[in-house]
């Protein structure tokens, strides 16, 4: 079983080396004659009006956090889904579904909550 | 109050200093332009950002400017024509027209029926190539260079293309045409052309049905519907003309208020007016506008009168046209709005040339509502604005 | 030569590298077919010059791009700027490792191979993000935002989509997945067609995940100039396009064997049906991308958030219930 992981980290390396000598390539195919201007942040044809690491709008954030809410109680349900054939074949189905159910309405819930709160909203 | 709904309020004072508008925003200052894919030329516009909304804008215009109102005060009537040809590049012959319509006021040049007859036929080919290069890059700035947009884009180029074609057949140029001179035109009609006007526009007829297909789906609307509203009012007080003021709302056109050339013949002139002022107002007057352009001109093309093309002596020498001390002004209606020529001659010895030649292009105009209409919407939304005033800076910088 | 390949060391190695070349070579040539089939539909020729129908444009290409200078800004960060596009070629190819082209072929069989999808287009953001914030340009880091809240905003339907085969085939591994639909039927139209639902959300999904137009916010070359790749040159900004290309490519081929049955079908080999499935989509695609206009960054989310987040949440309950009262009358 464990030879599917060795063809990952083959694949990683791999294509982790690659990349790294098609820059290396470029870097001594390419010529190299730096100036100022070249070097410079491209601001379409201006000097830079101060720096682009700047506090950015809180809305992105808020996305992140929605994101992590919901991703992670999503991923919970893969062992149910991935099992719950197996307990309908035991008899068990509707109870697994109403276990479900319960966890899908309150994501659901959450959902609503979220919505009615405005943080959906993208000013 | 946030800076995001000071800046959504009715009519923000766009000449307000920034921190007026809220100290502690800690906005991010952003350049869009000159060198940008989307501000049509060299536009720059500072932008405040919070986020992605835009607080404030600050337009600077400039970057094109060549002096060009000062070199036709060297230059004699008869040689003024191929310079003002690059103003409005998108639609050289009515600059052309333009200027020399306010030279043959001022010297009292009488213009034979059959050039004044050519000089609205090919004004209304003209707007129909510029209202097309528009579409295409309005669709362009909403779809970007790589997808969608450039579809619409490559296909109004086609037509443009064909347009460009006819051009060439009748002046030998495809794009600075100096067809117009002082007193009528340089060329005449050759044999053959009216066919191929009819061809031409008969096939783009039939298509823009199909752009409008094509720029009817849902996203299109969303992205233009209730986008970069200019009201009635701002329009006025602005100076704003042509389509962008009337798809505010205003009925204004001078082919039918102001009937120059031979607009007064024509009866039926169909004006578009809409009357929310968005981005989607704005499209729709435009293709409303080149229908009409395109069967104004079928029409036209098939009877234009017999006759000479020029009147008065044909043009010998520079310094043929002596004008006496005066001044006038001349307005004609472009695919983009009011062109004026304001034109002041010195007479006696300074009568070779325009003492002082003033042109008022719609387009710098057009980019007056920048810092009213910018504030509020997103940087997406300003380049969908940007595009809809089709601002040609050629003309805006002179 | 088969039993070097019993040793599982060098059966990995040569899997490795054969979906790198593989992989690779597709992508190059999907390039060229994604130019002429945008040239065609906008009565162009497209690349003609180079070899017989302009064929060998990928590699002139890429010789262009190797010649270029390679420019890092002063206020760069140098490390994360030449780290990013590395990175980014290295996710978007650790998704082709799970993708099953036939029950042998496939590099490798995860029982996990979902969850690894998932998490490794989740992924995809980051390098995006290093770049961007790298690169100390404005542009740039508007494009990383839209570009990360995007990625992280899809990734929420895609997962609840995804659910919904995991859910009527009961496996997280995509070879059984496609084992299932063979046995069972394909999910795109097996009852109780909650499947193509999905399949629609989760297309959309990738779609966005792999900024495609009309999902193409962040790279919006006509507002943000070149979106995260403003500051990249040469073979850098290869990279990242590489990826792009690898990452529709893969979504088109997982799209095919997750919800269109992957090898199954009549008389051609398996590899045959997989290939032409996830052709006939990555076509799709480019006929989308050239003929839409793209939403704005908000719309799109409101588009996931409010329409797809809650159609994936009700998709789950209609289809286990309908798992459930399927086996209450002896099905499945």
């Amino acid at each position: 079983m464990h030879e599917q992981y060795v063809t990952l980290a083959t694949l990683a390396v791999v294509a982790v080396v690659l990349g790294g000598l098609i820059l290396i390539l470029n870097r001594i195919l390419g010529p190299q004659k730096w100036t100022k201007s070249k070097l410079d942040t491209f601001e379409t044809g201006n000097e830079p009006e101060g720096d682009a690491r700047h506090r950015f709008s809180i809305r992105f954030y808020l996305v992140a956090i929605l994101f992590i809410l919901f991703d992670i109680e999503a991923v919970f349900l893969f062992p149910w889904a991935v099992v719950y054939r197996e307990y309908i074949g035991a008899g068990l189905g509707l109870f697994m579904f109403m276990e479900m159910l319960v966890f899908v309405t309150i994501l659901g819930l959450g959902l609503a909550y979220v919505w009615r709160k405005g943080a959906l909203e993208w000013d | 109050m946030t800076a995001i709904a000071r800046a959504r309020a009715p009519r923000p004072d766009p000449f307000l200093d920034i921190d007026s508008y809220d100290p502690e925003a800690d906005l991010m200052v952003m350049n869009l332009g000159p060198q940008h894919p989307s501000t049509h030329g060299v536009f720059r516009v500072l932008l405040y950002l919070d986020g992605e909304i835009i607080i404030k804008a600050v337009p600077y215009p400039g970057y094109l400017h060549r002096g060009v109102e000062k070199l036709c005060e060297k230059l004699t009537y008869a040689q003024i024509t191929p310079i003002v040809d690059k103003n409005d590049y998108v639609a050289p012959m009515l600059n052309e027209q333009a200027v020399n319509m306010a030279f043959e006021k001022m010297l009292g040049v009488e213009v034979p029926p059959r050039a004044l007859h050519m000089r609205t036929l090919l004004a209304e080919i003209q707007r129909v190539a510029s209202h097309l290069l528009w579409l295409g890059t309005f669709a362009m700035d909403l779809g970007g260079a790589l997808g969608g947009g450039t579809s619409v884009f490559m296909y109004c180029f086609r037509e443009r293309e064909a347009i460009l074609d006819l051009f060439e057949k009748l002046t030998g140029c495809r794009f600075h045409y100096n067809t117009h001179t002082v007193g009528g035109q340089r060329h005449d009609i050759p044999a053959g052309w009216a066919a191929e006007v009819h061809r031409v526009l008969g096939a783009i007829s039939d298509r823009i049905d199909e752009y409008e297909a094509m720029l009817s789906h849902p996203i299109f609307l969303k992205r233009t519907k209730g986008v970069g509203v200019i009201d009635a009012q701002l329009a006025l007080e602005l100076g704003l003309t042509g389509p962008l003021l009337r798809a505010s709302g205003v009925d204004h056109d001078l082919r039918r208020d102001a009937p120059y050339h031979i607009y007064d013949q024509i009866k039926d002139l169909k004006v578009a007016v809409e009357s929310d002022g968005d981005c989607l107002a704005r499209y729709k007057v435009r293709v409303v506008e080149l229908r009409e352009s395109i069967r104004i001109s079928r029409l036209l093309v098939d009877n234009v009168p017999e006759g000479p093309i020029c009147g008065g002596r044909p043009i010998k020498q520079p310094g043929q046209f002596k004008a006496k001390a005066g001044q006038v002004y001349v307005g004609i209606e472009t695919p983009r709005g009011e062109l004026g020529t304001y034109l002041i001659a010195g007479g006696g010895k300074m009568g070779d040339t325009p003492y002082r030649l003033k042109i008022r292009p719609p387009s710098l105009h057009a980019l007056a509502v920048v810092p009213y209409v910018f504030p509020g919407h997103s940087v997406s939304d300003a380049v969908a604005i940007l595009g809809s005033l089709d601002p040609i800076m050629g003309e805006v910088d002179r | 030569m088969s039993e070097l390949m019993l040793n599982p060391w060098i059966r990995a190695l040569f899997w490795g590298l054969v979906m790198i070349t593989g992989v690779m070579t597709v992508t190059a040539w999907s390039t060229w077919f994604e130019r002429k089939f945008a040239g065609r539909m906008q009565s162009r020729m497209g690349p003609t010059l180079v070899g017989p129908l302009g064929l060998l444009q990928p590699i002139a290409d890429a010789c262009k791009l190797l010649q270029k200078e390679d420019l890092v800004p002063d206020s760069a960060d140098r490390a994360l700027f030449n780290l990013a596009p590395v990175l980014t070629v290295g996710f978007a190819m650790g998704v082709a490792a799970v993708v099953p082209f036939t029950p042998t072929m496939l590099a490798a069989d995860l029982d996990v191979g979902v969850l690894w999808l998932l998490a490794l287009s989740g992924l995809m953001v980051f390098p995006t993000w290093m770049g961007s914030w790298a690169s100390n340009n404005k542009y740039s880091l508007i494009a990383a935002m839209r570009a990360v809240a995007q990625g992280i905003s899809y990734e929420v339907p895609m997962v609840l989509a995804i659910m919904v085969p995991v859910i009527m085939t009961g496996t997280l591994s995509l070879s059984d997945m496609v084992a299932d639909q063979q046995k069972n039927g394909w999910l795109i139209y097996r009852l109780p067609l909650t499947g193509l639902i999905a399949f629609v959300i989760f297309f959309l999904a990738s779609l966005a995940e792999a900024n495609r137009i009309p999902f193409d916010i962040p790279e919006a070359e006509s507002e943000l100039v070149a979106g995260p790749t403003t500051e990249y040159t040469g073979m850098k900004f290869g990279l990242f396009y590489m990826a792009e290309y690898i990452h529709t490519l893969l979504s088109s081929a997982i799209c095919a064997a997750v919800f269109f049955g992957g090898w199954d079908g009549p008389i051609a080999p398996g590899l045959h049906w997989m290939l032409l499935k996830s052709v006939i989509l990555f076509v799709f695609l480019t006929w989308v991308r050239w003929s839409f206009l793209r939403l704005r960054s908000d719309q799109l989310m409101n588009l996931c958030w409010k329409y797809a987040v809650p159609a994936t949440l009700a998709l789950i309950p209609v289809t286990a219930f309908y798992t459930v009262y399927a086996a209450g009358k002896g099905g499945v």
